[in-house]
């Protein structure tokens, strides 16, 4: 038989010079996440995001200087616009009107006619509509009704605006948050028990206005019938005229710092609360459970008036800082539930034992082993407790226990907002868009961090 | 998880499929009670509530939800008829002197489980109202009925009270005082009358729930879900009941949100809304754009802003409130900021619909209101840091509750006085219950407050800033102002006493006591074929005891 | 077991006690009086009222008093509805939540379990975009908004169709209930999908789920038997509050959809300083708590024998 193998194959090798060595360093947990997070596509748009925000709360107020205390009476809850024209006019002074001495009287029985004349004196505007009218045989006093649309019929005049005293009131001055539009008036007579079938209305459209005096402290041209050119609110204006983006940037400062200064550090302690109770398990854990279970029992509201007292904080003051510490006291026990649970389930893991018995202690097993295993709960916890807060913050603000008006912050901005929903939309959409924003920064930062340090998921080398 | 695909998708289908068939038995309505706002076969109308009515004891009953039942389903001496004038209840005959009343009630007047209305029934009702133990709140509405207020205050015995029953069907009562007023006063819900019998019965329970009550009035309670519905029936043991037209008072909503019951009028199923406080703005314009036909009536309350007069409040100097006086236009903020229709801006503490001695109040004896200035306006307040020593004036803290009629108001106040004069104004929100003890406590500068009428007369208003009355806020004391009210009191002359009130009016706003900011004027929507809702600005803000539903 | 439980029912019996001891103080600590009222009270009525209410006796006083009646199931008469025991005000309104809040964790559980999995099936894809789009919105958005359009958009439907479709509010039979109901998990819901996709993820990954595969289990066992049972941890260690939670006081969504829960009360008693309200909600919604929490823990033990609640020795 040939032999395959022959003695020159058993020479020793020579020792080679190039033996290829791993071409990087071996990583650490902690370097491989950060490796990961910086190429996650969600964790940069989330950065990006989040510097959005801070420039727009830092720097904003420098580029739009309007100032977001500023009521202009004219201009409430008006859509987004950029830069409107106004006339100039005379004051609202105290306007004579229009009265009779005599009206013709005219038989019990018989019908009341309609109003005849209805004119307006000088031209609509804004600021005010003069009305007068002819007087009405038989009419004890006047209602005056105004409409967006043309009234169909006499169940369809509008809005009661007034009634005049007596008969011989023959003008009516309104006032009642007039906008540039068209507005429909109606006056009908009178004679005390029933009302005239019959009606002529008038169609005016409105001259958006402003007086004289509200030239001047705007700094404008006060000369009267020029036209003028009036501020611009790419967000619109809110219910009493402010601006809502001076006041969405200021609300951010707000928003932003309890939104998610308080969740953060309620999340941090509550992890490790749960962490060690879980960790320890037996009466150690009971017991600590049983008092997050008395604070989560706890009736809100009423330490949040107690807090309020303690820090001294005086009435038509902001009490940031209570409220940051309410919602942290207040809101911990879930996210050590939550932590603790998964803890239970972790500590029977085959890995724990391991570790025991390679010598590690109570202390760093719950703080390298546990608590990064469960940073996925505790990530989507921090992510649902930044608008939580938001809301509590609005909320408290509401009644008086946060920020004191006129201060803004987005989530009484929304609280604002939301009862004229459906009329004036803007005033919540653009409270609420930021506070979608922010979550939506977080959300997606916590998922790109969840992936980054699910250890489950790292990379081979 | 190619694999959850699988599990999950034919899955899908079934759910689908699932769903398909439960919008489809939602969308049978035939199981749905066609339940309307009005019904002509059955004259039912149907309401919403605004919140549970807290007590309806007649004798202790405080809010406007108890009233707004009691008012139906009980019967005072004279009762307002369908045009809100005063006519014969439970009595069908009377006679007034200046310090005396008697009363001739009617033989067929029934309590609902057969009894008969009897003098008796008034005497104890009354006594139980000032009885000490009772601590009833309303119990200073009595004080004009002979030594009701020394019963009240515990200094005399029960049966010295000024009410007597000559026999079964006469009453006697004594005044302490002239009061022009007091018929209309028999016709509020602390004088109805209650049997002694019934109620001791009760062991403390009078009127809790259907099973502790009896009625003398148009309707009876059917049923009583307590913060879900109330039912009122009409009463076959009324004596006018033949003129009763309406047969149920159906309120199966109690809700705080005025969006959800405009809501639910818009959806058919409300006759009337909102009949005791009107529509909010919001509300408003969505029945404009709706094409409903919106109602207005006075609703009866004043709303002012009061100064703080105690010692140790800067308040106090009368320089720094002419100040805010002739910088503030209560037709800006009322016209501007509140916004809703009808709504009248503030001039007066007494409203505009009061009545006088032969026309309005406000008609007869008009106010000679200061101008707006904004000039002298500032010679005032230099005026008032001389007088107080200070460089600066400091921030003045407003009170208010997180209405949000009071939110807006308090910004407008503080953007206006920042802007004019330069003074801070801090915005104190408080919940109700803080709001309501800071206000005792005096523990505010200025405070949004209001009131409704008791009765129909000017002084119900203007004894409101009379130094011993406990409603006076802001502790405002001036013996001349007291000397008006006390005149008024004491007289029986009706022009004596209307004088006596207009001094008082012009001296509330030459002394600027409160800045007043409006009178309410309610603004309502209600189903075409509701007919004969009375509307009035003392008690029950809307009576539907002559209403009627049309074909 | 059993000892585990008693001596969990004993402590948590202690937690209620001290629930309301606390409670009881920081109440009468807070400033306010709950008989005062918008019309001013001469001060012998006052006086009279506050005997009648036992408010004059001395605080340690009533503390004795009000603990001795709730050991003996007596709450006491509430402040603001005159004549109402608090006890008939929680057995009348508690059935009325509770029913609605377990349709709505009903529904939020459902739905988180279903999007969550949807969304952990097709990750990096467009329904998972979406789902998380929705998820965002339903948690940023303040639940008074989804509230109130809703109400409107059954109106709309109920205008559109000419006949009613669905109730725009009240209370009283299952198509009442079901919009509220939807509208109240939302928030839960959301979470719960966040909740159930986080945790799909990390257990889609492990070795024996590959293990299972690899021996050939079915789809449907896998995923019930293995990854469901699994993941279903944090979810139901947050349903357990979340139901004490949800039934005690859904209180914008009662209050838009009139009906008469018992958030109301949670909400205005402390508005109204109405002492005895105060107590018996939170005694009640302490006890619920306790129990609630305790099932969870046993539950525990089903989901993963594993988990062994004594202490680590």
């Amino acid at each position: 038989m040939e032999n395959l193998l022959d003695v020159a194959d058993f020479v020793p090798a020579l020792a080679e010079q190039n033996i290829p060595t791993l071409t990087r360093p071996s990583l650490s947990y902690w370097q491989d996440a950060w490796l990961r997070l910086r190429h996650n596509k969600r964790a940069i748009l989330s950065l990006n995001l989040v510097i959005g925000l801070l420039l727009f709360t830092l720097l904003g107020p420098v580029f739009w200087t309007y100032d977001p205390f500023l009521q202009d009476l004219d201009s409430i809850s008006q859509s987004p616009s950029f830069g409107t024209t106004a006339l100039v006019v005379a004051d609202t002074g105290n306007w004579e009107g229009v009265t009779t001495t005599s009206t013709p009287s005219v038989s019990p029985l018989a019908n009341l006619s309609a109003t005849t004349a209805l004119k307006v004196d000088g031209i609509a505007t804004t600021q005010y509509v003069r009305l007068f009218w002819d007087p009405v045989p038989g009419a004890a006093f006047y209602l005056v009704y105004r409409n967006d649309h043309q009234p169909e019929s006499i169940q369809d005049l509008g809005l009661p605006l007034a009634q005049t005293h007596n008969a011989d009131e023959l003008s009516f001055e309104d006032r009642l948050q007039l906008s540039a539009q068209a507005y429909y008036y109606t006056i009908i007579a009178s004679d005390g028990l029933r009302e005239a079938e019959t009606f002529t209305t008038v169609r005016f459209e409105l001259q958006r206005a402003i007086t004289a005096t509200q030239a001047q402290e705007r700094n404008l041209p006060t000369l009267l019938d020029t036209i003028v050119q009036l501020s611009s609110h790419p967000f619109g204006t809110d219910y009493l005229g402010r601006d809502l983006l001076a006041r969405a940037m200021m609300g951010a400062r707000v928003s932003l710092f309890i939104g998610i200064i308080a969740p953060f550090i309620f999340v941090v302690i509550g992890t490790i609360y749960g962490g060690v109770s879980g960790y320890f398990g037996g009466n150690i854990d009971i017991s600590m459970m049983r008092f997050a279970d008395f604070v989560i029992a706890l009736p809100f509201l009423l330490f949040m008036i107690l807090f309020r007292i303690g820090f001294g904080i005086g009435p038509g003051e902001s009490g940031i800082f209570p409220m940051l510490v309410a919602l942290v006291v207040l809101s911990w026990p879930n996210t050590a539930r939550l932590v603790r649970g998964q803890v239970l389930l972790l500590r029977e893991e085959a890995f724990v034992d391991a570790a025991r018995l390679l010598g590690a202690n109570h202390w760093y097993l719950i703080f390298r082993h546990m608590i990064p295993n469960t940073l996925g709960q505790i990530l989507v916890t921090l992510t649902f407790a930044i608008p939580m807060a938001i809301f509590t913050e609005a909320f408290l603000s509401f009644i008086g226990m946060g920020v004191a008006p006129p201060t803004p912050s987005w989530g009484s901005m929304s609280n604002e907002g939301i009862r004229s929903m459906l009329s004036t939309p803007h005033e919540l959409i653009f409270p609420a868009l930021c506070i979608s924003i922010t979550v939506l920064a977080f959300n997606l930062l916590g998922d790109g961090l969840r992936d980054a340090l699910d250890s489950r998921m790292r990379s081979r080398e | 998880m190619i694999m959850l695909k699988r599990i999950v998708q034919p899955r899908l289908r079934i759910c689908t499929l699932l769903l398909f068939a439960l919008t489809w038995s939602l969308s049978t309505p035939t199981l749905l009670a066609q339940e309307t706002g009005v019904d002509f076969a059955t004259q039912t109308v149907r309401l919403a509530l605004t919140g549970e009515p807290r007590n309806l004891n007649s004798m202790k009953a405080t809010d406007q939800l108890s009233i707004f039942y009691l008012e139906h389903v009980m019967e005072g001496l004279l009762r307002k008829d369908a045009r809100n004038l005063l006519v014969g209840g439970v009595a069908e005959r009377w006679e007034m002197t200046e310090t005396s009343a008697k009363f001739w009630l009617r033989h067929d007047a029934m309590w609902s489980d057969g009894k008969p209305v009897t003098a008796h029934d008034f005497v104890f009702a009354w006594r139980n109202v000032v009885n000490p133990l009772t601590a009833s709140e309303y119990a200073s509405i009595m004080y004009p009925v002979k030594n009701a207020e020394a019963i009240n205050k515990g200094e005399a015995p029960l049966t010295s009270l000024g009410i007597k029953a000559l026999d079964d069907y006469t009453l006697e009562v004594e005044l302490e005082a002239p009061t022009g007023y007091f018929l209309s006063l028999t016709a509020f819900m602390t004088f109805y009358p209650a049997r002694e019998d019934f109620y001791l019965a009760q062991n403390d329970r009078y009127f809790a729930d259907i099973e502790n009550m009896i009625f003398n009035g148009p309707f009876t309670i059917k049923s009583w879900v307590h913060s879900a519905s109330i039912r009122l029936e009409k009463n076959p043991a009324y004596w006018d009941s033949k003129n009763i037209i309406l047969n149920v008072i159906d309120t199966p909503y109690i809700t705080n949100d005025s969006a959800a019951r405009f809501n639910l009028f818009k959806d058919g199923k409300l006759a009337i809304e909102n009949g005791l406080q009107g529509l909010e703005s919001e509300q408003l314009q969505d029945a404009l754009d709706n094409r409903f036909r919106i109602y207005s009536h006075s609703e009866g309350s004043v709303f002012y802003m009061e100064f703080n007069h105690r010692p140790d409040r800067v308040t106090r100097n009368l320089n720094l409130r002419k100040a805010m006086q002739a910088v503030y236009d209560s037709q800006e903020l009322v016209y501007k900021v509140i916004g809703i229709a009808g709504y009248i801006p503030g001039r007066s503490v007494v409203p505009v619909y009061m009545p006088g001695v032969q026309l309005k109040f406000r008609e007869e004896y008009p106010l000679v209101t200061p101008v707006l200035d904004l000039q002298q306006a500032k010679n005032y307040l230099a005026l008032a840091k001389v007088e107080l020593g200070l460089e600066k004036i400091p921030p003045l803290s407003i009170l208010l509750d997180d209405r949000e009629i009071g939110m807006l108001q308090a910004q407008y106040f503080q953007s206006l006085f920042k802007r004019t004069l330069d003074i801070d104004i801090k915005v104190d929100v408080q919940t109700f219950k803080q709001r309501l003890d800071k206000m005792l406590a005096g523990n505010f500068d200025l405070v949004l407050t209001g009131w409704g009428p008791d009765y129909e007369d000017v002084l119900t208003f203007t004894e409101l800033f009379s130094s011993w009355n406990a409603n006076n806020r802001g502790r405002y004391q001036s013996p001349v102002y007291d000397s008006y009210i006390r005149t008024a009191q004491a007289s029986a002359n009706q022009q004596t006493r209307m004088d006596a009130m207009s001094q008082a009016q012009q001296l509330l706003l030459d002394d600027v006591v409160i800045l007043p900011t409006y009178e309410r004027v309610a603004n309502t929507v209600r189903n075409p074929k509701l007919d004969g809702v009375m509307f009035k600005q003392t008690a029950a803000a809307m009576v539907l005891t002559y209403a009627r539903v049309l074909e | 077991m059993t000892t585990y439980i008693l001596k969990r029912l004993a402590i948590g019996l202690l937690t209620i006690w001290f629930i309301a001891t606390v409670t009881f103080v920081v109440m009468h600590l807070v400033p306010g009086n709950p008989l005062a009222n918008e019309k001013a009270t001469t001060a012998a009525i006052r006086a009279n009222l506050e005997s009648r209410y036992g408010l004059d006796r001395p605080l340690s006083e009533q503390y004795i008093i009000y603990m001795r009646n709730m050991l003996q199931g007596d709450f006491g008469i509430a402040f603001s509805e005159e004549n109402r025991a608090v006890n008939d005000i929680i057995r009348e309104h508690f059935p009325v939540s509770a029913t609605l809040g377990i349709l709505s964790l009903l529904f939020a559980t459902i739905g988180g379990v279903l999007w969550g999995a949807l969304t952990a099936i097709y990750r990096n894809r467009w329904p998972d975009y979406f789902i998380m789009f929705l998820v965002i919105l339903g948690i940023s958005v303040p639940s008074f908004v989804f509230a109130a359009l809703s109400q409107f958009s059954i109106l709309q439907l109920n205008q559109f169709t000419g006949r009613s479709i669905l109730p725009v509010a009240g209370w009283g039979g299952f198509r009442y209930m079901v919009i509220p109901a939807l509208v109240l998990g939302l928030s839960t819901m959301a979470y719960l999908t966040r909740m159930m996709r986080s945790s799909m993820l990390e257990v889609g990954n492990t070795d024996y789920i590959r293990t299972a595969r690899a021996k050939g289990l079915s789809n449907t066992r896998i995923f019930i038997f293995h990854q469901l049972r699994n993941a279903i941890l944090p979810v139901i260690t947050v349903l357990g509050p979340a139901i004490a939670i949800i039934t005690t006081g859904g209180f914008v969504v009662e209050s838009v959809f009139a009906i008469p829960g018992l958030g109301r009360y949670f909400v205005q008693s402390v508005a109204q300083l109405d002492y005895t309200v105060i107590m018996g909600t939170t005694v009640f919604f302490g006890a619920f708590l306790v129990i609630m929490v305790l099932l969870v823990d046993i539950l525990y033990g089903f989901i993963d024998p594993r988990i062994r609640l004594q202490a680590k020795p």
